[in-house]
């Protein structure tokens, strides 16, 4: 048995080892999702971002132990950074997720950035769809939470959750506006620390005044004391609004089309690219190419638009 | 395309206070350019387990103070073989007696660090022992 067959069999270990062939980029791993495919489109997935030490992966166990009282199925995938140096990485999520290792109704997986710079992995998606096809009822994702460009995770996620912390102080004018459109969801976290009412009340107002008229959606600012689980009925129950809102107001439909024409697009890219590269490469050409440029003997616009010509006429024949 | 990346599971079993020699042992497989899942203190030897199920690592390094390792690394060995995961190595590092070394690689514990061994040695032994699968 192949291994998505295995996973449709409720096999743990070819699950995680599919992932392992996705993250390492195995060309075998496709075949995998294709028969995996149909089995998609079904869990409801949840992004999280915020700064580290925020208390992300603490809510994300908490959100895990709610839905799980719900007798959800619940994926984890939890997103660290691979160091630029050696390649290597910590990933030590899990630390504060311990509590459902043996649960069979979660599964917990732990991705390094390997080089992806929007706050998840390039596996990420396929990891998800992974855990989707496995029968999760809910994934969870949780970003890297190191820059304000963590656009990716909104294009991941049918509800993403901005985590922030009090004692940002007035540096809450600080916070890019990035962050502010990317939340549908707002949770100031560690509301046993001073300042937290404040940070909250800043956050709202400068929510509504970037609200625009025509979005359907306000987002909220919820607050946690994550260590402790309060505020984590709220927060799930406004992510099933937020689902609701999704639903009820045709933004799915349109979510999911935007989120498949950005995969398709640069599956494309990547097709076509390794496609084109491997006939540009082939009796030393690409080396050709290079040295001509090296001697301006011609310039690196021509050789690409001939190229790109030469590639489809061939294709036509 | 790329080629495997190593995948290793840094843990502390049993209920000894403080992870400073996980953590140390972590960072140098980190900077060795290996993906080091770290789980931190106080695991039992299934939630281990059932981490490194489910990260697909190829071996599970452990640190133990307690003197509890005659009991607690070789259930984690018990219990991998249980999962049929018995294909993933163990090693472990921590106060550990020279008279307790055998008794434990007979239980399934492929290799054992004592006091002093340097994170050099284990990211040799690391690449040396651990076949990529
Ligand atoms: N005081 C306080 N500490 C918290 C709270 N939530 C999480 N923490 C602590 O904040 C630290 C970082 O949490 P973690 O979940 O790892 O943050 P992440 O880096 O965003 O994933 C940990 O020591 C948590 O125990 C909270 O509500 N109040
Ligand atoms: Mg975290």
């Amino acid at each position: 048995m192949g291994l998505a067959d295995r996973i449709l069999n409720n096999d743990i270990r070819a699950a995680a080892r599919l992932m392992r062939d996705i993250d390492d980029g195995l060309e075998s791993a496709k075949a995998e999702l294709k028969q995996l495919y149909p089995h998609t489109g079904k869990a409801y997935i949840i992004g999280i971002t915020g700064p580290p030490g925020a208390g992300k992966s603490t809510l994300v166990d908490q959100i895990t132990a709610e839905y799980r009282g719900q007798g959800k199925r619940v994926g984890v995938v939890a997103i660290d950074p691979t160091s630029p140096f050696t390649g290597g990485a910590i990933l030590g999520d899990r630390i504060r997720m311990n509590r459902h290792a043996e649960d069979e109704g979660v599964f917990i997986r732990s991705l390094a950035t390997r080089g992806a710079l929007g706050g998840i992995s390039h596996s990420t998606g396929d990891v998800v769809n992974v855990m989707d096809a496995m029968g999760m009822d809910v994934v969870i994702i949780e970003t890297v939470g190191v820059g304000q460009d963590e656009i990716d995770i909104v294009r991941m996620a049918h509800t993403t959750i901005v985590i922030m912390v009090p004692g940002l102080g007035d540096d809450i004018q600080a916070i890019k506006a990035g962050i502010l459109e990317i939340g549908d969801i707002f949770v100031v976290n560690k509301s046993d620390r001073d300042g937290a009412d404040r940070t909250a009340r800043e956050l709202s107002v400068m929510l509504e005044m970037g609200h625009s008229r025509d979005s359907g959606w306000m987002p909220k600012v919820l607050m946690t004391e994550g260590n402790r689980g309060e505020g984590i009925k709220a927060l799930v129950t406004e992510c099933l609004a937020h689902k609701e809102y999704l639903l009820s107001s045709g933004a799915l439909n349109k979510f999911i089309m935007e989120k498949n024409a950005v995969i398709l697009m640069n599956m494309l890219k990547d097709g076509l690219f390794n496609e084109a590269f491997r006939i540009v490469s082939k009796n030393g050409k690409f080396d050709k190419m290079v040295q001509e440029i090296t001697d301006h003997s011609s310039d690196p616009y021509t050789i690409v638009e001939n190229t790109v010509k030469g590639l489809i006429v061939t294709n036509r024949n | 395309m790329s080629s495997r990346k190593l995948r290793i599971l840094v843990g502390k079993p049993g209920l000894d206070g403080h992870d400073r020699g996980a953590k140390v042992v972590a960072r140098a497989l980190r900077d060795a350019g290996f993906e080091v899942i770290y789980t931190g203190l106080h695991q039992t030897p299934e939630q281990i387990v059932a981490a490194a199920i489910q990260e697909d690592v190829d071996c599970i390094g452990l640190s133990i103070l307690s003197g509890a390792h005659n009991t607690l690394l070789p259930r984690v060995s018990t219990v991998l073989k249980e999962k049929n995961a018995d294909d993933i190595a163990i090693f472990c590092g921590g106060v550990i007696p020279e008279d307790d070394i055998p008794g434990l690689k007979a239980a399934g514990i492929k290799e054992v660090f004592t006091p002093g061994t340097s994170t050099e040695d284990i990211i040799k032994w690391v690449k040396e022992n651990i076949a990529e699968k």
